[in-house]
């Protein structure tokens, strides 16, 4: 009776595994195929409009013509302004929380206040902008103020992902380097940031195709919604990429499709690049990964 | 006993972690050239005691010292170049760090942080401490290696060699062989013999019977404190002072 009994047991339990199994990777699936279903319609209704005259061009007629040059152009300000202010003091952050500050009430409420405002919606992240940036600093609406909301946006996330790679470089690392007379800044420098600089960078290239894709923060600390010349000084108003296509599907009429799809295309585009880029240094770290 | 013109000295030593206290009242003095066994079951405060040495331990969030430790007379707290300090001690740890870098690199750590650049100069250490750990033979033809892909026991003697590898006057061995061969742990045991010509030794072991081969003296803590210290013979002999260390060299401990 032994016998029967444990056999029906692994039977039951290997049915088990198989139904498990069927319906993860049922979830996978419907997890993967939206993404599939949009990128296919961007594709389907927005490739039409590509070409070298739609991406190097200004809008014309009312945008309802011509292309997204300015947008472009905008957009990569905007990320580029607000990447110059939140990597540096975003990396430098974390390195002080994680390498030098020591577990005391106020690094907890830091850390705190870091969790809190990553999970902060953009929209009040705008407000925040409009507030400090465009009026109490007197930056009005610019590049500079519409960067700066993005960095403030952009910065928690990139101090909480920075301090995760650095905890991720074990700690007998650190104590082996101190036991020989090493400095804890020769230690940073020549064993902890070369160990974790692929994570570092992976966190903060997430974090600038999500500023490329936000338009809450930047609608009215900076992006206009048609500027006829492209931006020279982080003092100018500008295009942008999501803001254009935000412009073309609710506040312009007789916009053809193609154009906002077009757009759409562009943007989702540079967002799947900019994250490849990310994923593509992660996988050469794995390789290179030394313990 | 007391040590004349003691290398180190500890008096009245107390480490706390938060409230929990880890070694009391400890009084120690070690002479030159000497080699002293520590002893002790785990959580004695063995690894403790070497990194009050070292002065690693005030990087631990909520380790407290108090007390008097001297090396050659001078307070160790009071030293203003900690990392001078810590390049006067070698200090091995019970696994083996192999740093992830090449195992030319991991020995020219020390001296490249401490400012040397001059090729020739790295060479030497290199390999002169790579034949000191008894490494050198293995590892001569992949220096360039990572230091992380070697095996355990060779990670091991790595570590030891890096940690000669700032020509220390002190040298701290904490249960070195935990992840060694015996073989290779006897091959090691013979370097420490030539090498305590120059050094200092503290050789913290759960091997009773490695102190007992090496030590001049030996020093048994129990639960931070320290029970007894005094010559090998004597700790290991019939009549120890202690009781608690006649149970424990003899492993008749509940
Ligand atoms: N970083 C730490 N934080 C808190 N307690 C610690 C820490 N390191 C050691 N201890 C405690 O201090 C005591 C002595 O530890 P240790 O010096 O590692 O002993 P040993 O090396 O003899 O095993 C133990 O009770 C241990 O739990
Ligand atoms: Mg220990």
């Amino acid at each position: 009776m032994g016998v029967f009994a444990t056999s029906a047991t692994a039977r039951r339990r290997h049915r088990t595994q198989k139904l498990a199994f069927v319906v993860l990777l049922g979830v996978t699936v419907l997890l993967i195929l939206p993404v599939l279903a949009i990128l296919g319609m961007l594709v389907y209704r927005g490739a039409p409009a590509l070409s070298l005259e739609f991406l190097f061009s200004e809008p014309v007629r009312g945008m309802t013509a011509g292309g997204i040059w300015p947008a472009i152009v905008g957009t990569m300000w905007l990320v580029g302004v607000s990447l110059a202010i939140s990597a540096p003091i975003g990396v430098l952050a974390a390195v002080y929380l994680n390498e030098y500050a020591g577990d005391t009430w106020y690094t907890r409420v830091i850390h705190l206040a870091i969790v809190n405002l990553a999970g902060v919606p953009s929209i009040v992240h705008a407000l925040f902008g409009v507030g400090a940036f465009v009026l109490f600093f007197e930056f009005g609406t610019s590049i500079l103020s519409a960067s700066l909301t993005l960095a403030i946006m952009t910065l928690p996330v990139i101090i909480a992902s920075t301090k995760e790679s650095l905890s991720a470089v074990p700690m007998s690392f650190r104590e082996a380097c101190w036991n020989v007379g090493a400095t804890r800044w020769q230690t940073i420098r020549h064993v902890v940031l070369p160990n974790s600089i692929a994570g570092i960078l992976t966190g903060v290239i997430l974090q600038v195709s999500r500023a490329a894709g936000e338009t809450a923060p930047i609608i009215f600390t900076g992006a206009a919604v048609f500027v006829p010349f492209l931006p020279s000084s982080v003092n100018d108003q500008t295009m942008a990429l999501s803001m254009h296509l935000f412009t073309l599907s609710t506040q312009v009429q007789n916009v053809p499709q193609e154009i906002t799809y077009g757009t759409a295309l562009v943007l989702v585009g540079l967002v799947v690049l900019i994250n490849g880029v990310s994923i593509v240094i992660r996988s050469r770290i794995r390789r290179r990964r030394k313990w | 006993m007391v040590v004349q013109h003691p290398k180190i000295a500890f008096r009245d030593l107390k480490v706390r972690y938060g409230e929990k206290t880890a070694l009391e009242g400890i009084n120690l003095e070690v002479a030159k050239n000497e080699i002293l066994g520590i002893i002790g079951p785990a959580g004695s405060g063995k690894t403790s005691l070497l990194r009050v040495l070292n002065r690693t331990l005030q990087n631990t969030p909520g380790a407290k010292v108090t007390g008097d430790v001297r090396i050659d007379g001078e307070d160790i707290h009071r030293m203003r170049d900690v990392s001078g300090l810590r390049r006067r001690i070698g200090m091995v740890a019970p696994l083996p760090v192999g740093l992830p870098m090449s195992v030319y690199d991991n020995v020219a750590f020390a001296p490249r942080m401490a400012g040397v650049t001059d090729k020739k100069v790295l060479d030497g250490v290199v390999e002169r401490c790579l034949r000191q750990a008894a490494l050198w033979e293995e590892v001569e033809k992949r220096l360039g290696d990572l230091g992380t892909k070697l095996s355990g026991g060779q990670q091991q003697r790595l570590t030891i060699a890096r940690a000669l590898s700032h020509s220390p006057e002190i040298l701290c061995l904490d249960e070195f062989s935990i992840a060694i061969d015996p073989v290779t742990t006897m091959r090691i045991e013979e370097v420490l013999k030539e090498l305590r010509k120059h050094m200092t030794i503290f050789l913290v072991t759960n091997l009773v019977q490695q102190a007992r081969r090496l030590a001049d003296r030996t020093a048994f803590l129990l639960l931070g404190e320290l029970v007894e210290v005094g010559p090998t013979e004597e700790v290991f002999g019939r009549n120890p002072r202690d009781r608690r260390t006649f149970d424990y060299v003899h492993g008749i401990f509940g």
